[in-house]
Order: C-alpha cells, then sequence, then structure tokens
C-alpha cells in the first residue's frame, strides 16, 4: 500500500486585496496552514464560523483560486506552479459539492446531462448505454434512480434531492477527494441528517476521502473522523472530534461549544453574560453584571 | 400577463410592417422611385391610396419601398452588431484577465465615438456618394459595443455561480460551458439588444436622411420625409406625403419597443416562477 | 394579548387559492417569548405577517377563515385596548415591532444608522429630545453613541442584529415580532443576541414570537413552543414538555434529526419532503412521512386538542 499522503498543505497563505485598486489593505483569508492528510482519512472536516478562512480553503482545493505562498499536494503533486496536475486529472481526482443544491445546475438544462457529461468526459463510460449504466449506479448510490431524474429540471426537486444528484455526479468519476463546502447548512433540519447519513454510507462503502467544511460543530461531530478548527486564517486545534468537541484544548474551541444552543441543557445565566473569550478587534463588550437594561421607574 | 400582452401587440405592429415591407414591395406596378410616372400631386383616391408627391411618384408604393429598406438595413445592422457584442462581451466576461482588460478598452473607446456626427463627416467627403450598405457598416461599427458592455456584465456575473464550476468539473470545455450553460441566460439580454439596435439603427439612419446625407438613390424612410421636406410638402398642405413616413416610423418604433418590454417583461415573470 | 381563531388565510394564484395556514388556532400571551417552529413551507411566515395585520385587499395574503383579535393592556395606565386583526397593521411599531433577518439586507446601506432608527419611529415619538433618547437607550445594548454616526457596513454582523433588537425594543411594544433573527450570524454573535432578547423581554415584559427553523435556539429563550407543518399547528406547549417528550411524531422526528455533542448513537431525518400546499395530503397531513401512519391517518384530519393540561397537539394516538 503506497504510505505518501494523499493530501499536503505546505504553509498555504492567501491574501486578498480589499479596498479599491489602489488600496494597500490586506486580509488573509488562509494565514498559514500546514496539514497532512493520509490516505485513510475518511471524513475531515473543517469547522469555523464565517470569515474563518474555511470557505477560501475549500477553493483554493479547488483551484478556484491560487495559493499567495505555499504549496498544496494531491497524491504528492502540486496542485498549481510547476509540474501541477493536469486538468483532465484533477478532474478525476478532485469532486466539488456545494452548498446551494439549486445553484448546482442551470435551470435550462437537464439535471441528469451532468451526470452524463461528468461520466463520458472524464472517461468513466462511453456514450450510450454504458453511460446509461454508470448514470444509474450513481443515482442509486444515493437513494435515487435514473427513472426518477431523467429530463427533468432544478425546479422539479426538492433541496435534499437534489444535493444527492450533486453527490452521485460527483461519485461518478471515483474521484480520490469530494470537497463538500457547506452541504447540508441550507437544507431542512430533518433533510439534512439524511444526506449526513448519506456521506457516512458512502464513507463506508468506498475509500472517497471528504474534505467536509461547516460551521456547525453538532453534525461535525457526528459525522468527522477529524476535525480541524479554523480561526481567522489558522488552524488552532485538530484532532479526533470525539475529543477536540467534548474537551476542547483551546479557549475559543471552547466559547464556540458552549454558545451552541443546545436542547436539554440551558445557558448558565441567561442574562448575565461574561464569556470566557472575546474576539480581538471587535468592538463587543462583555455585558456587565449590572443588568444596563434595569432603568427602574416609569417604564 | 402584461408582458404577453405587449408582445402580442407588438409583434402585431411588426407583422403588419413586415407585410407592407416585404411583401407588398412585390406587387408594386413600377419601381416607385422613378420620378413623373404618376400624375404630380394628388391627394389620397382609390388608385393611390396615399396620393401622389410632387415627383410624380406614387406614395403608398414608395412607402412600402421606404419601410422595406429601413427595417432591412435595421434587421441586418442588428443582426451583425450584436453577433460581434455577443461574443466579444463573452469572451471578455468570461475569461477575465487580461484579455478582459483588453477588449473592455476596445468597447469603452468604441463607446466614446459619437455615431452621428462621424457618419455626418463621412457623409460630407464622400458628397453624395453613400450608399445604405456604407452605413450599415458604419453603424455596425458604431453598435456593437453595447450588446458587448451588457453581455460582458452578465457573463461577469454568472462566471462564479455554483453550476459553472459543477460544469468544469464535470469535464466540459470553456467552450461548451459558454455556448450551453451561459447562453441560456445570455439569449434574452441578446433580444434586448437585438430589438433595440434596430430602432437606433433607423432613428441614426432617419436622421442622416433627414438632412439630407444618406443615400439619394435608395428610398428610406428618412430619405421620403427629406425629399417630402425639400418640397415643402408641409407647407403646401400635402400632408399625404410627409405624413405617412413620420407615422410609419413612429409606429415602427412604438412597437419595437412593444417586442422588446413584452419580451423582458415575460422574462422577468418566467424567472420569478423557475426560482420560486 | 392575540388569539388566532381557526385562522385560514393563503394567497391566490393562477391555479387555484394556496392556503399558507389552515385552521390554526393559537393565543399568545401578554408575558411570553412563543417559539415558532417549523421547516420551509410550513407557514411561519405568513403566520408573521397575519399577527402584524399584513393582510387584506391591499396585499397578496387573504384571511378566508376564522378571526383574529387582540387586547392589549397598557402597563402604565392599566386601560385595555380591543383590537381586530386588520386594526393592527395601524399599531406598526407601537404595539407591534419587528426583528429581521439578515441585517445587511434590512438596513438601508446608503442612511446612516441614527437617521434610520429615528425614521422608523412613529411621528408622535420623533419629538426634539428623540436623538439623546435614542443614544442612551441603546448604551444598554452595548451601542455606543458613534454606532448612530456610523452606516451599516461598518458595524460588525453582530452590532447591526443588536441595533436591529434595540430599535424594535426603543418604542416599548406590546409584541416584537422576530423572524428568524439569528440564523446568518455566527454561533457566539447568536448566543449574544437571543440572551439580548430575552432580557428585552423580560425588562418591558412584553412578548416575544420567534420564529426558528433551530429547535435548540427555541430551547434556551422560548417559554413556549409551536410546531408548524404544512399550513397547520401541530404541537404547542411548554417548551420544556415539548422538547423532552414530544407529542406529534413530527416534533419527534425534528429533535431526533439534531446531532448532539457527545451523543454517539445514530440519528436519522425524517424520509420524503413537505407537501405541496396547493394539493395537501388527506386526512392528517403528515402521514405520508410519519413512522406511525394507519388507515385513519389517511383519511381524517386528527383535531388539534388539549391532551394533557397545557399541551396541545393533533395526532389520533396521543
Amino acid at each position: 500500500m503506497n504510505d505518501a499522503p494523499l493530501l499536503v498543505f505546505e504553509d498555504v497563505h492567501k491574501v486578498f486585496r480589499s479596498g479599491g485598486v489602489l488600496s494597500a489593505r490586506r486580509v488573509a483569508a488562509v494565514d498559514g496552514i500546514s496539514l497532512h492528510l493520509k490516505r485513510d482519512v475518511g471524513v475531515f472536516a473543517i469547522a469555523g464560523q464565517s470569515g474563518s478562512g474555511k470557505t477560501t480553503l475549500a477553493r483554493l482545493l479547488l483551484r478556484l483560486e491560487r495559493p499567495s505562498q505555499g504549496r498544496i499536494l494531491l497524491d504528492g503533486q502540486p496542485l498549481t506552479g510547476a509540474g501541477a496536475l493536469g486538468t483532465m486529472a484533477f478532474r478525476r481526482m478532485v469532486q466539488p459539492i456545494f452548498q446551494n443544491p439549486f445553484e448546482a445546475f442551470s435551470l435550462h438544462i437537464p439535471v441528469d446531462s451532468y451526470l452524463f457529461r461528468t461520466a463520458i468526459n472524464l472517461g468513466v463510460a462511453a456514450p450510450g448505454a454504458a453511460a446509461e449504466r454508470v448514470v444509474d449506479t450513481a443515482l442509486r448510490q444515493v437513494g435515487m434512480s435514473r427513472d426518477r431524474v431523467a429530463g427533468k429540471y432544478v425546479h422539479q426537486f426538492s433541496g435534499g434531492e437534489l444535493q444527492r444528484i450533486a453527490i452521485a455526479r460527483a461519485l461518478i468519476p471515483r474521484p480520490r477527494l469530494i470537497v463538500a463546502d457547506e452541504p447540508v447548512s441550507m437544507l431542512d433540519a430533518s433533510l439534512r441528517m439524511t444526506i449526513v447519513n448519506l456521506f457516512l454510507e458512502i464513507r463506508r462503502a468506498s475509500d472517497v476521502a471528504f474534505i467536509y467544511i461547516t460551521h456547525d460543530l453538532s453534525t461535525a461531530y457526528y459525522l468527522a473522523d477529524q476535525i480541524a478548527i479554523m480561526h481567522r486564517g489558522r488552524i488552532i486545534e485538530r484532532g479526533d472530534p470525539k475529543q477536540v468537541l467534548t474537551a476542547p484544548a483551546d479557549a475559543y474551541t471552547r466559547s464556540l461549544i458552549d454558545a451552541i444552543p443546545k436542547i436539554g441543557e440551558r445557558w448558565p445565566e441567561l442574562g448575565d453574560a461574561s464569556c470566557g473569550w472575546r474576539p480581538a478587534g471587535e468592538c463587543e463588550i462583555g455585558l456587565s453584571a449590572r443588568d444596563p437594561l434595569d432603568r427602574g421607574g416609569n417604564r | 400577463m402584461r408582458g404577453s400582452m405587449r408582445l402580442a401587440t407588438g409583434l402585431c405592429i411588426i407583422a403588419v410592417f413586415a407585410l407592407l415591407a416585404f411583401v407588398l414591395p412585390w406587387f408594386a406596378p413600377d419601381d416607385p422611385r422613378l420620378w413623373q410616372t404618376v400624375p404630380r400631386n394628388r391627394p389620397p383616391s382609390a388608385v393611390h391610396l396615399l396620393g401622389t408627391t410632387n415627383l410624380g411618384q406614387d406614395t403608398f408604393w414608395l412607402l412600402t419601398w421606404a419601410i422595406r429598406n429601413s427595417l432591412t438595413l435595421g434587421l441586418c445592422v442588428a443582426f451583425v452588431a450584436t453577433l460581434i457584442g455577443v461574443t466579444i462581451g463573452l469572451l471578455a466576461g468570461y475569461r477575465g484577465g487580461a484579455t478582459d482588460r483588453a477588449l473592455s478598452f476596445v468597447i469603452d473607446s468604441f463607446l466614446c465615438l459619437p455615431a452621428l456626427p462621424v457618419l455626418i463627416l463621412l457623409a460630407s467627403l464622400l458628397g453624395g456618394n453613400t450608399s445604405l450598405a456604407l452605413i450599415g457598416v458604419v453603424l455596425v461599427l458604431f453598435n456593437w459595443p453595447f450588446p458587448a458592455r451588457q453581455i460582458r456584465a452578465v457573463a461577469l456575473s454568472m462566471r462564479e455561480r455554483e453550476f459553472i464550476h459543477v460544469a468544469w468539473f464535470s469535464g466540459d470545455s470553456a467552450l461548451r460551458i459558454i455556448a450551453v450553460q451561459i447562453f441560456p441566460y445570455l439569449r434574452p439580454w441578446a433580444a434586448a439588444n437585438f430589438v433595440n439596435t434596430v430602432l437606433v439603427v433607423i432613428a441614426i439612419e432617419t436622421s442622416l436622411a433627414v438632412i439630407g446625407l444618406s443615400s439619394a438613390q435608395q428610398a428610406t424612410l428618412g430619405m421620403m420625409i427629406y425629399w417630402a421636406v425639400k418640397y415643402q410638402a408641409l407647407l403646401a398642405g400635402r400632408w399625404w406625403w410627409i405624413g405617412p413616413p413620420v407615422v410609419a416610423i413612429i409606429a415602427l418604433f412604438i412597437g419595437l419597443f412593444l417586442v422588446g418590454s413584452g419580451l423582458e417583461l415575460r422574462r422577468s415573470a418566467a424567472a420569478g416562477q423557475l426560482t420560486g | 394579548m392575540i388569539a388566532l381563531d381557526a385562522v385560514r388565510a393563503g394567497y391566490p394564484t393562477p391555479s387555484g387559492f394556496v392556503a399558507a395556514v389552515d385552521g390554526l388556532s393559537l393565543t399568545l400571551g401578554d408575558h411570553e417569548i412563543l417559539g415558532v417552529a417549523g421547516e420551509s413551507g410550513c407557514g411561519k411566515s405568513t403566520l408573521i405577517k397575519l399577527i402584524y395585520g399584513e393582510f387584506g385587499d391591499r396585499t397578496p395574503l387573504r384571511l378566508v377563515g376564522g378571526s383574529i383579535s387582540a387586547r392589549f393592556v397598557d402597563p402604565v395606565t392599566g386601560a385595555a385596548t380591543e383590537l381586530t386583526g386588520e386594526q393592527l397593521r395601524s399599531h406598526w411599531w407601537d404595539l407591534v415591532s419587528y426583528i429581521p433577518q439578515g441585517s445587511m439586507s434590512a438596513l438601508n446601506p446608503v442612511m446612516r444608522i441614527g437617521v434610520q432608527f429615528v425614521d422608523a419611529l412613529p411621528a408622535r415619538r420623533r419629538g426634539a429630545d428623540v436623538r439623546a433618547e435614542v443614544a442612551a437607550f441603546i448604551a444598554g445594548f452595548d451601542l455606543d453613541a458613534h454606532v448612530l454616526r456610523a452606516y451599516p457596513h461598518q458595524l460588525s454582523g453582530g452590532m447591526r442584529q443588536r441595533v436591529l433588537v434595540a430599535m424594535a425594543a426603543f418604542v416599548n411594544p406590546r409584541v416584537i415580532l422576530a423572524d428568524e433573527p439569528t440564523t446568518a450570524l455566527d454561533v457566539v454573535v447568536q448566543q449574544r443576541i437571543l440572551m439580548l432578547l430575552r432580557r428585552v423581554q423580560r425588562w418591558q415584559r412584553n412578548s416575544v414570537v420567534l420564529v426558528s427553523h433551530d429547535l435548540g435556539v427555541h430551547y434556551q429563550i422560548a417559554d413556549r413552543l409551536a410546531v408548524l407543518y404544512a399550513g397547520k399547528l401541530v404541537e404547542l406547549g411548554p417548551t420544556d414538555a415539548v422538547c423532552a417528550q414530544p407529542l406529534h411524531p413530527y416534533t419527534r422526528g425534528l429533535i431526533e434529526a439534531i446531532p448532539r455533542l457527545g451523543d454517539d448513537r445514530p440519528r436519522g431525518g425524517i424520509d420524503g419532503r413537505p407537501p405541496d400546499l396547493a394539493a395537501p395530503p388527506p386526512g392528517c397531513r403528515f402521514h405520508p412521512r410519519c413512522p406511525e401512519a394507519r388507515e385513519v391517518c389517511r383519511t381524517d384530519e386528527p383535531a388539534f386538542a388539549e391532551k394533557a393540561p397545557g399541551r396541545f397537539a393533533s395526532c389520533h394516538f396521543r
């Protein structure tokens, strides 16, 4: 068995220039990420709040952005720069699943056409009966079928169904890596677990690795084999979610966990407010111990 | 509903014009441009539906030829200009980067040039030898930047939409993505620009003609007005000579506007239904 | 305070009238936070509109059955005002105010915060010292006076949401409608906003209708919880009781669909999808997706009845 790592981040930075053309303001969306992911990593969750850099990381992985500094290596080959993976080879190895299922397909094209194109273009099957079989198999893997999908357009499906079709499409070339960017955050709660369980099933049945980007720590706990917590472009904590999310080492992680509204456990002292961790640079002062809304008198 | 009403009304008007322009001219007894083929300055009658001009031409048949030429010019120029504009706009918007910067520079430069003054200059230099074909070519040059700009904006906004990425990861080439994924979203814009350009072209040619700088040999609506004004039809009370071309232009514009507006209303209604 | 009685309301569409809520009976008490939970298409936005009176001839929403009435007691004078549902609209930003979702689109990006704040007030509140009053008021929300001079994009998401809460609370309303107020926010900011909302409600002794698809949010601050499905109320009761022992299979499914930190048991979603309100299933609307459905569920619609003191549900088997 090849022991080389599947995915390596070598001190990756991504800096955006904000403001106008003449502005010198720089935002480091990804500020020095180094990772080694082994072949059998399973589901690797990258969890963070908005602005943490997790979406930029996903875009770097999908080659929608180039790193300002550092390299990303997939199966030992760099994604960008000298000796980079060719386009076709890259598409066979990495596939995306996006957040908004209704945006994943054009309104004007039948949805199954994307699956056929994937099968034919990426060399999985010849056009015709072979492609039909491949598409049908992929759809059955996600609990749908060719008949249910044939000739239909985006508006004829629910969000959950569209996401399943998107997953089926991503599986067709049997990629090494599927990058899922918040794939269930736009779905209703009752449908979410169906898709999450689907990810689990696929992970068990095949050796596809998932990079699962999310802001929802509870889902990450349930689904991920490993988790990395991102904040301001850096990974501040990493490990087995069963440990990181129940006994975090970092105060930021702790504050995130404490802030989750859980059923069965009320936030202590609703109404008093010292949260242990304060985000630097934000104009948010902790609410004082004395009730500032207490005016007394005739209100 | 209102969109369909407008579209239907507009199309009816255009259909009438199409009939006048492309069917009827074949039935004209002679070339209506020839002078002195019929008695001069007759008011409308059964024989001459719109009377006759000071130059001895039948106004009605002259009008049909004029409509045909104006409309043909408009349609041809609009077709070529929209084709060029859409292609360049797509290239600029989708490729981005250096290609976009270079093409945007070209587009913006052409946009700044004023069409009518340049045409006047050209016509003056050629001293009355301007042909409709030449005017057409120049108008194409002046009109392709408008659709280009608009299509570029739409293509730019479409570039980051998720299904474009999905199509790319499905192995489609850039060309295929442009043609299959992006183009259906551009159709309404291209159509709107097309209708608009027809309008603009007829307007400019008419302006040129009315000041006597268009092709004197061809009959266009503008030329009819020019000759009528030159022979003081209005002062002499011969409304049947100057009236019809003016009314025709106004009616044609209304028809084109209704078609464009109706298309747009229908498009936004359909989009509203599809997305939610 | 506000009572909805067997309300049927919806929107005329080209293919007929679609009832977004049907046979809804609900009472909002005087001092409580009522949580409204449900997913897409359940009717929660329509419910909000009905409560603040945004229905009738000049709006798309039509009330075609049942009635809405309101009774407000002035906390200072003790005087009672009785109103019908339609009349509520004229008390917008007076007796009833609103906290929307998505603060970037709720605030005008080209107007300063202070200007928008005062602009939203009814004319009689815009006295000479109103700006000083506003500055003093927002201090209690941890917002400096400089916030009033700022533009929305200069504030963080959390600050903007606090501004919206302050705007809604400033007029001392009897009802605050909060429509997914924290959905787009980070989890720590969400916690602060929810705590703030609770404290505002306790301090002003009014009622809040909190709409959220997140049951965890309801558990934290809602006193009572109403669960909507396909335009119908399927469960209503004190939040603790509903979450600990849900009566309706849909509520139970929703609760079980939420993964919890530290809980390693397998979880599942609810199969199928919410029905098309233009042609809802006969009998109980949830029966196609219900694991306990039986013959009677396909034919008879269960009544929304009190199954235990203070606990309501519409199910044949509870």
